[in-house]
């Protein structure tokens, strides 16, 4: 088993990292590049806690082998405040309460911004669906939905 | 194990030629990175085909569409063109997973995967797709229904992989669609499925009609005789209950706890004949659209 370099683009910047050939990309983030936001949940890309953005597109980080993050461009909820100030559903969900053990929230996070980027306006039904791959096992749906709700209309108002 | 990630079809082959069938080809990986961290495979190498060239493409050729083998399901949800002529082929695609195995599973992986389950596949085969399949001697085509054998197996042979799927090109008043049965609103594998692709005459009537259906034996089976029973037809009530009957007789399901046999043969038949109704809708749509 030969170990691998890997060059990418890491929220916007260059990052580099060795991994063996079968480590996932969720495993190298959270252990090789010390970025533990992003969750490992059931490891088999059903309850979307592990949610990374890979060029534009969200994906399970734990399907994702490290080696294909060669030359690509990778986002995680670490990349999503500006310095020190929260993007807006970070702060949406601190005020309205969005969670409660944390664990999917990386995840939404990341999924919702994306789809944010897509369509600043949802209805909560396309939310819903958009977000059918983050399991929530607090059940705090409700609250989830209205912070990004909160979150969306914010960023359409700025 | 060794992750390698060639640029050429003639590499891939010569390692999976050479890879003592330990060789696994990668594209979305969905299917794969499970059946690996589960241990249900253990390979000595993966070859990610994502550095071909034009495998990540949608081009159009003769009117119709190429479909490169790492297209993922987003991608060909995003292409307005492939989406107004097979809507049934891609919203059958969409169907695959969550949002985030939407960014990375294809339809040529979903058909590799061999499920009698997978929510693409009687969606190509019932729009007459073609794969093409490289190997050691070069490029082939083959039909799309013929690759499925049975869960988990295909008729891909040593050293072949597939590396598009051609969806053609059709006249205006054509359309396609796809319904499947699951007992949950979202994110489920089909208990039963039906795809209906159907071309119409100028006055309206079924001129050319292909039905497949899902998880109602080892393999999506493609129907003949339930298309005989609706071309020539507007479907009408008749056509529609003869449609059904078709569709249930060519049904071979297993009880399992997702679905008992009979439910599935049932429900078979009721899907087929509403993704009928749909697919005519779209049909004389599309005709209204561009006489």
């Amino acid at each position: 088993m030969k170990n691998i370099h890997v060059s990418t683009t890491l929220n916007g910047d260059e990052a580099e990292f060795v991994c063996a050939p079968a480590e996932t990309l969720l495993d190298a983030l959270r252990n090789r590049l010390g970025l533990t936001g992003t969750k490992e949940g059931c490891g088999t890309g059903d309850c979307g806690a592990c949610t990374i953005e890979m060029n534009g597109r969200l994906v399970c980080s734990c399907l994702v082998l490290a080696a294909e993050a060669q030359d690509a461009d990778i986002a995680t909820v670490e990349g999503m405040a500006t310095g020190a100030a929260l993007h807006p559903l970070q702060q949406a969900f601190i005020d309205h309460a969005a969670l409660q053990c944390g664990i999917c929230t990386p995840g939404i996070l990341v999924a919702a911004k994306n789809l944010l980027e897509r369509n600043p306006d949802p209805t909560d039904t396309e939310l819903r669906y958009w977000l059918a791959g983050n399991l929530c096992r607090c059940t705090g749906y409700d609250k989830i939905i209205k912070a990004v709700q909160i979150a969306a209309a914010d960023m359409r108002g700025a | 194990m060794q992750y390698i990630r060639p640029r050429t079809a003639a590499e891939v082959s010569h390692l999976l030629m050479t890879g003592d069938g330990g060789a696994r080809i990668m594209a979305g990986g969905t299917d794969l990175l499970v059946q690996l961290r589960s241990g249900m495979i253990a390979p000595k190498a993966i070859v990610d085909i994502k550095g071909l060239d034009g495998i990540a493409c949608i081009t159009p050729e003769d009117g119709g569409w190429r479909i490169g083998a790492a297209v993922s399901g987003q991608r060909l949800g995003e292409h307005e063109h492939v989406r107004a002529i097979w809507p049934g082929v891609v919203e059958a695609c969409e169907l695959i997973g969550s949002t985030q195995v939407q960014g990375r599973c294809t339809m040529a992986g979903n058909l590799c995967n061999g499920s009698p389950a997978a929510d693409s596949v009687p969606a190509l085969i019932a729009a007459g797709a073609v794969a093409r399949i490289e190997g050691p001697d070069g490029a082939h085509d083959c039909a799309v229904e013929d690759i499925p054998e049975g869960p988990g197996k295909t008729s891909l042979r040593k050293g072949e992989f597939l590396s598009s799927v051609f969806l053609p090109g059709r006249p205006a008043g054509a359309a396609d669609a796809y319904l499947r049965f699951i007992p949950r609103t979202e994110m489920d594998i089909a208990v039963a499925s039906a795809a209906v692709n159907i071309e119409l005459a100028r006055d309206g009537t079924i001129r050319l009609a292909r039905i497949a259906l899902g998880a109602v034996g080892p393999k999506v089976v493609l129907v003949q005789d339930a298309a005989n029973a609706i071309i020539g037809s507007k479907l009408e009530d008749p056509a529609l209950k003869a449609l059904a009957r078709a569709c249930e007789a060519a049904c071979n399901p297993i009880d399992d706890k997702r679905g008992t046999a009979e439910f599935r043969t049932t429900v078979a038949g009721v899907l087929a004949r509403r993704a009928a109704r749909i697919a005519m809708t779209r049909a004389k749509e599309r005709a209204g659209e561009n006489p």
